[in-house]
């Protein structure tokens, strides 16, 4: 089984490298884009039957800093 | 004051902070990330560099490595560790300092020696300077940018917890902030390498006093 894991900065947590390819959009005159965000995404190729349980377990502990990241678990 | 300096695959000031540690008289053992335990030290250094290549997030792998189970357990009986630069992400992702360091806010890597203003003499690392020195220590960082929630950064202020703050934040930190303790002040996280300021040929001579403050500290201890 596969699932994909979307890493992502938390609302409130300042983004300075969305902040700036905003600012390129702009520069190449695409207008109104109101707010970038950069995340990752991470593709996990597991033995079948892994649970959801266990893909947040491997987020908590390493895949996303919760401090300042949130994460989407999504089974392929 | 027997200390420990960790070298992962990728660390590049680990034998400059065996350089400070000696100078100021300290017994070094260097001790490779893959040791499951640590020797008998009272101080644990965690040096700056790339652990890992900055994979995923900057200190995450490094955090994972078998040598932080024995420093997450020596940091738990109450010793002594400083994470400087790579080292204080690497303590942040392990969850022994708060916050988390991110990109610099002008995206850029910063190398230039900044003033800091030292904001507490409390604790064994801080003490051979007043509150509201102002030293030069070197910084040479990509993700500096030290993020912490409004609770956090509260809790921090009201337990005095933060060592030293920019003059003139280079990177966006919350608050100025350059370096700071964990809740027993005996943990000690900071992006500008007082360990490549030690030597007046190198970088001038204000870290001298947190290495040998240190020392006075733990040898009496």
């Amino acid at each position: 089984m596969k699932a994909k894991v979307h890493v992502i900065l938390k609302n409130g947590v300042l983004d300075p490298q969305g902040a700036a390819i905003q600012h390129a959009l702009g520069s190449l005159g695409f207008d109104g884009v109101e707010g970038v965000r950069q995340g990752k995404v991470i593709e996990l190729d597991l033995a079948d039957g892994t649970s959801e349980d266990t893909i947040a377990q491997m987020c908590e502990k390493l895949l996303a800093n919760t401090v300042i990241e949130s994460y989407r678990i999504e089974v392929l | 004051m027997r200390a420990a300096v960790i070298v992962f695959p990728g660390s590049n000031c680990d034998r400059d902070m065996a350089v400070a540690l000696r100078a100021a008289g300290a017994d070094v053992q260097m001790v490779w990330h893959k040791d499951a335990t640590l020797p008998d030290v009272d101080l644990v250094a965690v040096p700056g560099g790339f652990s890992f290549g900055d994979y995923l997030r900057c200190g995450a792998i490094a955090a994972q490595s078998p040598i932080c189970k024995g420093l997450i357990a020596h940091v738990e009986r109450g010793g002594y560790a400083l994470g400087v630069c790579n080292g204080f992400q690497v303590l942040t992702e392990t969850g022994l300092l708060p916050g988390a360091l991110m990109r610099n806010a002008d995206l850029k890597f910063i190398c230039k020696t900044v003033d800091l203003d030292v904001a507490t003499s409390d604790s064994a690392f801080t003490e051979g300077y007043n509150a509201g020195d102002t030293v030069g220590f070197p910084v040479a960082h990509h993700d500096g940018n030290y993020t912490i929630d409004d609770a956090g950064l509260k809790t921090l202020q009201d337990q005095d917890r933060i060592a030293f703050t920019y003059a003139d934040n280079p990177n966006g930190s919350v608050a100025d902030i350059a370096g700071v303790l964990s809740e027993n002040r005996r943990v000690l996280g900071m992006m500008p390498h007082p360990e490549r300021a030690i030597d007046a040929g190198h970088g001038g001579t204000d870290g001298q006093a947190l290495f040998r403050g240190l020392l006075g500290q733990l040898t009496n201890a």
